[in-house]
């Protein structure tokens, strides 16, 4: 079974490539690549005009299942990664139960063998239940499939623990992913702390909160030698941290949300839930030091943190509602506007997407080249649209980007050869 | 269709309707008020505990001859999880005409207001705002001067925790006074600056009190503390207590003003709540004129 796209800008920012030609997909790999090697063909997609690049990787993604299938199923969720142009994303484990055991590991991974729109690669938690107290199974879920190691929303409270669970995955390979945020500096908050937050009577998250469990954790990085990765990074100051671990050579690598780069304290509509995640919308000044962050590399890749909730949860009192939005959907348009407005380099956006994030976690796919994996994102970079959760493929709709006119749109995702997601023939474009 | 005239906060106030709302406060007081809302029915739910606001507003509404029904946290299906949505819609249904909300989340009188087709009153959010109160001290002021403009208002105490404090600075200063916030420096954060011009933060009491036309005592909220903010009672009394000899430094005819509840021998001395130049059971009775003015404004509009 081969599939022929033809006629794309084809885009691997990882080798260099940026030249329009033919991709050529055989099963599950890619075959060939370049100008005119193909001829148009019954089946063969017309790519010109669009952008072809390596299949899109989120590195932090909730899928809600097992447990909160109200707020999205793993159906559902990477149907919404697929239409947001990504073939792969991985799963933060907490879930209901936690997947802190190589059982609930390979549950996730055969779900999503039968009802995958994309990739799902389960991150298992570094403690069991994330209660921060004992390691979790690391090792054999490493066996059932377990790309990484997370607490994600329950950050390691406890740096001896932290330490073994970074020496401990270090032996078996696989990165710990920290959400850094000291629970008593942030007790109680509801958004970034702030003249806002004072303004609207909200508790606030410093700033400090998140930057000193980043830079307890360079430390730990530094001393073990492990592999680090900090999830979703939302201040200017954890940002300085990571430049300056990095430029030592600690192995620490970091993502960035398309919303902690979009918008700021000051966008925030009062009280309104859709705009509450955590880390909080942060400062005008953060949010231009992720972006210049991003640019150098210092963040290595975009995630989403996808974290849809129902509309009866988010409709509630601000700081009683849940924290998290939904991000599958429109990271690309939203990190196009980045590029068009000269922020950052058209490359670096994509391979913020694509191969930093397979690189960062050993991920397979994030290039295109002959032999590789035929995971692969295409889009349309000039098509305008408006984004309406409502029309949306996650059962959720907590977005601060309902009514956006967003530029930039995915056409075709293919993983491993398999069209997953098409939206020519109906794309609401003039 | 415009929204109904909802009172949320003084942030987003019209300087009509403040003129409008102390003038009628004023009419209210010099003769006796009209049975303006006869056949209405207001709901009043108080989400957290008060006694002088909520019997505040049950008495304004029912000199004006409306009817009150009032659902309180503790006596209630909020008591048992229900939704504030929930409950709102369903009490609602049973045919209202206005709704009062005290609520401990910031914000929840405004969530309420987005979901219903009738006047909502902010009796009191969070740490968010608490506009009656403002009204009611900015007219208890101008009952004793002739105008706020060019007053030097001191407010002390827990400023970080208070709606009175965040309403009160934004009317005041509105209005043209200048306003000093005084507290220790754990529950006066540096964003207050960013309130406006005419607004001052010192941690140092004399400063503050310096020259005062007005001089606001707050409390310790000690409800809405997680953790310690000053080393013991002892020390705040020592260094925040307003009391007779402190208060020589402000002008000879300073006003007085808490909106307890007050903790004697705390934030005030007894000496000050009950000296001559206290206003604090002035501002009792004009809560219930500003609330009256404030229901009478808002409902009579409203079909």
């Amino acid at each position: 079974m081969s599939l022929i796209l033809r006629n794309g800008r084809l885009l691997d920012p990882g080798r260099g490539l940026d030249q329009v030609g033919d991709l050529v997909l055989e099963g599950d790999r890619i075959r060939a690549l370049g100008p005119g090697i193909a001829a148009a063909s019954p089946g063969s997609l017309d790519c010109t005009g669009l952008v072809v690049a390596p299949g899109f990787i989120d590195l932090h993604v909730h899928l809600r299942e097992p447990g909160f299938e109200y707020k999205e199923t793993i159906e559902s969720g990477t149907r919404a990664a697929a239409a947001g142009g990504f073939t792969a994303v991985c799963a933060m484990p907490n879930t209901s139960p936690v997947n802190d055991n190589a059982g609930a590991t390979a549950y996730l991974i055969q779900r999503a063998r039968e009802f995958g729109h994309a990739r799902v690669y389960p991150i298992g938690a570094i403690t069991a239940g994330s209660q921060g107290e004992r390691l979790a199974a690391l090792g054999a879920m490493r066996e059932a499939g377990a790309v990484g190691y997370s607490d994600d929303g329950r950050p390691v409270r406890n740096a001896q623990i932290m330490r073994r669970a970074l020496e401990y995955a270090s032996m078996l390979g696989l990165p710990v992913v920290q959400h850094a945020e000291d629970l008593d500096l942030s007790a109680g908050g509801s958004m970034h702390a702030g003249a806002v937050a004072l303004r609207l009577g909200l508790r606030g998250i410093s700033s400090a909160s998140e930057a000193t469990v980043v830079a307890r954790d360079l430390l730990l990085a530094e001393e073990t030698g492990a592999r680090l990765h900090i999830a979703h990074v939302s201040t200017a100051a954890s940002a300085r941290l990571l430049r300056e671990a990095k430029s030592r050579g600690v192995r620490v690598t970091a993502e960035v949300t398309p919303h902690h780069l979009s918008l700021c304290d000051e966008d925030l509509v009062p009280y309104d839930a859709n705009f509450k995640m955590n880390p909080p919308l942060r400062s005008r000044a953060d949010r231009d030091a992720l972006i210049a962050a991003l640019a150098d590399g210092t963040l290595d890749a975009i995630a989403t943190d996808h974290a849809p909730h129902a509309a009866h949860e988010k409709q509630q009192e601000f700081d009683r509602a849940p924290f998290g939005i939904l991000g599958l959907e429109t990271a690309l348009p939203l990190g196009l506007r980045l590029v068009a407005a000269g922020a950052i380099p058209l490359s670096r956006l994509l391979d913020a997407l694509s191969g930093a994030p397979a690189r960062a976690f050993g991920l397979p796919g994030g290039a295109l080249v002959p032999g590789g994996l035929a995971d692969v994102t295409v889009f349309d970079p000039a098509a305008a649209w408006t984004y309406d959760p409502a029309q949306g493929c996650s059962k959720s709709r907590n977005s601060p980007f309902a009514g956006w006119t967003l530029q930039g749109r995915a056409v075709y995702t293919i993983v491993g050869g398999r069209v997953t997601f098409a939206s020519r023939g109906n794309l609401d474009t003039p | 269709m415009s929204p109904p005239p909802h009172l949320l906060g003084i942030e987003g106030l019209s300087a009509a309707r403040i003129e409008r709302l102390l003038s009628l406060a004023q009419r209210f007081h010099a003769a006796a008020p009209p049975r303006s809302l006869a056949g209405k029915r207001l709901l009043v739910l108080f989400y957290e505990a008060s006694t002088r606001t909520r019997t505040s507003f049950e008495v304004a509404a029912r000199r004006l001859g409306a009817e009150t029904v009032s659902v309180t946290a503790q006596s209630s299906s909020i008591e048992k999880g229900e939704s504030l949505l929930d409950t709102v819609y369903t009490l609602s249904a049973m045919v209202i005409d206005g709704i009062v909300v005290r609520h401990a989340s910031s914000g929840a009188p405004r969530l309420v207001a987005e979901h219903v087709d009738v006047p909502v009153i902010n009796a009191g959010d969070g740490m968010h705002e608490h506009p009656t109160q403002a009204l009611l001290d900015g007219f208890t002021i101008l009952r004793h001067r002739p105008a706020i403009a060019g007053l030097k208002v001191a407010i002390i105490g827990d400023l970080l925790h208070s709606r009175v404090a965040r309403s009160n600075l934004l009317l005041l200063s509105r209005l043209g006074a200048e306003v000093w916030l005084c507290g220790p420096r754990t529950l006066l954060p540096p964003e207050f600056a960013a309130y406006g011009p005419g607004v001052r933060l010192t941690h140092e009491l004399e400063e503050a009190l310096a020259g005062a036309d007005v001089v606001m005592v707050l409390r310790i909220q000690m409800e809405r503390m997680r953790e310690s903010f000053f080393p013991s009672e002892a020390e705040y009394v020592a260094r925040y207590s307003v009391t007779r000899e402190r208060l020589r430094t402000a002008k000879p005819d300073a006003l007085v003003m808490h909106p307890g509840p007050m903790i004697r021998g705390v934030e005030i001395s007894a000496e000050v709540a009950d000296s001559p130049q206290s206003v604090i059971r002035e501002q009792v009775e004009n809560g219930v004129l500003i609330r009256m003015a404030v229901l009478h404004d808002a409902l009579q509009g409203a079909a």
